[in-house]
């Protein structure tokens, strides 16, 4: 910024303003004529092309400016100059740093999955065991049972849970009009922990019981540990006493645990019968749901194998005079339901 | 600064005994020269014909294929990570395993959409619990690792089609599935070759689980596959 004759342009004024040598002064009084700009008496067209000039240096001047770092010049005075000139492009910037600075810190804030990383500090060794006390109910229920707020070892099941789903729809040639096999596992298993967890954690609230909605949903997902086993091994082996059986034991195991850990949370007769009563309830007829809405390849095998062997309806049908197909149809269809739902009795 | 430069060179000699007094005013110019070095760079990839762009990009993924059939310890996925594989790869999975419905009014095999979905959802959900148990690897390059490492699965879902032209009767059905299981356990390990190191040692089964889980998914899609009459 130092020119070569030590003179600093501070000159903003259209009409080019006073030579810092003539106003700070060098210590003479005298004023040297030669410097000055003689703007009296002159015609008009000097007065234009003086006014042009002046213009083009600001704009070389500004542009020099803009390349370097810019210091200390918020205190200058920089005059009437509007959007396009130095004034306008700082605030630009500035008003551009300041958004960008709010943004930054509002993602940080919301978007940071950093707020999930202690509920993920888990040992492989613990989720292991938390897998095998899933299935173990506990006695005490004097004192509140502790209930371990993690979110490793729910996830991990719900997305083993749609896996095992999946593969029970893809055996047994379940067909989905509206929407994807996959959508319809995804939101069934998730919308089971979530929505359960989160009315469980309402109902909860309801009835003054000690427990958080994390523990809720903690609480839930290690209870799909027992959902997971009992699926697995009754959509590969296809008969029907044993997947009751195992519904009863298995389901009836991990249902005890939550239970049990909830009533240790809960005091007052009434609130623990709420709470507990409904949280039996739900997690014991999902498991039915599941096995029975996706996996209807029982049905089709007996359906197929039992090929003479026809339901009664239609034998009927044949000696009737034509009839209208679509209510024989929707009569054959709810008797066979019912012949097959007696069958599997 | 001339003139000091100046007064200094004759005196060489006696240069420990010259001290130079602190108001002794120092004048120059300081230039800072504005990033034109970068800019030239940037000139130069801009201006290359596109061929030799679409080659090099090609190069690169060529070389990350060959890394992911014989994986071995190399930084070199990690580092130069790009997309284009993954986006490759999931195109083609999801187009071969088009077409798989029984009767063209029900949908029994997977969808387009589905497919694609999956594979990039459950890569971003892989890679957010990587995140989470401590991994020091970025978001883009696990996606880059999981998405390359989907390449046995296509090579096993290819020959799967092949061997589905040739009938579809009980042999059929175990050549298909040993192949789909050579394929996704190798998928499996070689994910597991170029993630693992990024995790903390004793948590590499909570990361592997996950990775395990999505390849038995893509896995099951190819192996329940069967063509349209």
């Amino acid at each position: 910024m130092a020119s070569s004759d030590g003179n600093k342009n501070t000159n903003t004024e259209p009409w080019g303003g006073f030579e810092d040598n003539i106003i700070q002064g060098t210590g003479s009084a005298v004023i040297d004529m030669e410097n000055m700009d003689d703007t009296s008496g002159s015609s008009f067209e000097d007065m234009g092309e003086m006014h042009q000039r002046m213009k083009e240096e600001e704009e070389v001047a500004e542009e020099a400016e803009a390349t370097e770092e810019e210091t200390g010049e918020d205190g200058e005075f920089l005059g009437m100059k509007g959007i396009k000139g130095q004034l306008g492009r700082q605030v630009a910037d500035e008003v551009w740093q300041a958004g960008k600075r709010q943004a930054s810190k509002a993602f940080n804030l919301y978007a940071n999955i950093d707020i999930l990383r202690p509920y993920f500090d888990v040992e492989p060794m613990q989720v292991r065991n938390r897998l095998i006390e899933s299935m173990i109910p506990v006695r005490m229920i004097n004192f509140p049972q502790k209930i371990a707020g993690e979110l490793y070892g729910p996830m991990m099941l719900v997305f083993t849970l749609v896996a095992i789903l999946l593969h029970g729809m893809k055996t047994s040639g379940t067909v989905i009009r509206e929407g994807t096999l996959m959508g319809t596992a995804i939101g069934t298993c998730f919308g089971y922990w979530l929505g359960v967890s989160s009315f469980i954690y309402f109902l909860a609230y309801l009835c003054n019981a000690q427990i958080t909605m994390l523990q809720m949903l903690s609480l839930l997902g290690y209870g799909l540990f027992g959902h997971c086993v009992v699926l697995f091994v009754t959509y590969n082996v296809h008969f029907h006493s044993l997947f009751y059986i195992l519904w009863l034991v298995v389901g009836g195991l991990s249902t005890l645990r939550m239970v049990a850990a909830l009533i240790s949370r809960t005091v007052g007769q009434t609130p623990r019968l709420i709470v507990c009563g409904t949280l039996a309830a739900l997690h014991m007829l999902f498991l039915l749901y599941l096995h029975f809405a996706y996996h209807k390849i029982v049905e089709g095998i007996l359906d197929t194998l039992e090929g003479p062997n026809m339901p009664p309806i239609q034998r009927v049908a044949r000696d009737l005079p034509v009839v209208a197909t679509a209510a024989m149809n929707a009569v054959n269809a709810t008797v066979k339901t019912l012949g097959v739902i007696l069958q599997s009795q | 600064m001339a003139e000091v430069a100046e007064s200094s060179k004759p005196m060489f000699a006696g240069l420990s005994d010259v001290s130079i007094s602190g108001d002794i005013p120092v004048e120059g110019e300081i230039n800072v020269p504005v990033g034109t070095p970068s800019q030239d760079n940037e000139y130069s990839t801009l201006d290359e014909p596109v061929k030799d762009t679409i080659l090099r990009d090609l190069k690169a993924v060529g070389k990350k294929f060959v890394h992911v059939m014989y994986p071995k310890k190399s930084s070199a996925l990690l580092r130069d990570w790009d997309l284009w594989g993954p986006l490759l790869l999931c195109v083609t999975l999801a187009l071969m395993l088009q077409g798989g419905s029984v009767d063209s009014k029900d949908d029994g095999g997977p969808q387009f959409a589905e497919v694609f979905v999956i594979i990039w959802f459950g890569s971003v959900i892989i890679t957010l619990n990587s995140k989470l148990l401590g991994g020091t690897i970025s978001f883009f390059q696990s996606l880059c690792v999981l998405g390359y490492c989907i390449m046995p699965l296509t090579v096993a879902m290819v020959v799967c089609r092949l061997v589905l032209l040739g009938g579809s009767g009980t042999v059929s059905f175990i050549v298909r599935l040993i192949v789909v299981t050579a394929s996704f356990s190798w998928s499996t390990f070689a994910s597991t070759a170029f993630l693992a190191d990024s995790q903390p040692p004793n948590r590499k089964a909570l990361v592997v689980y996950p990775v395990f889980l999505f390849y038995f998914v893509i896995g099951w899609m190819i192996l329940t596959f069967s063509p349209s009459a």
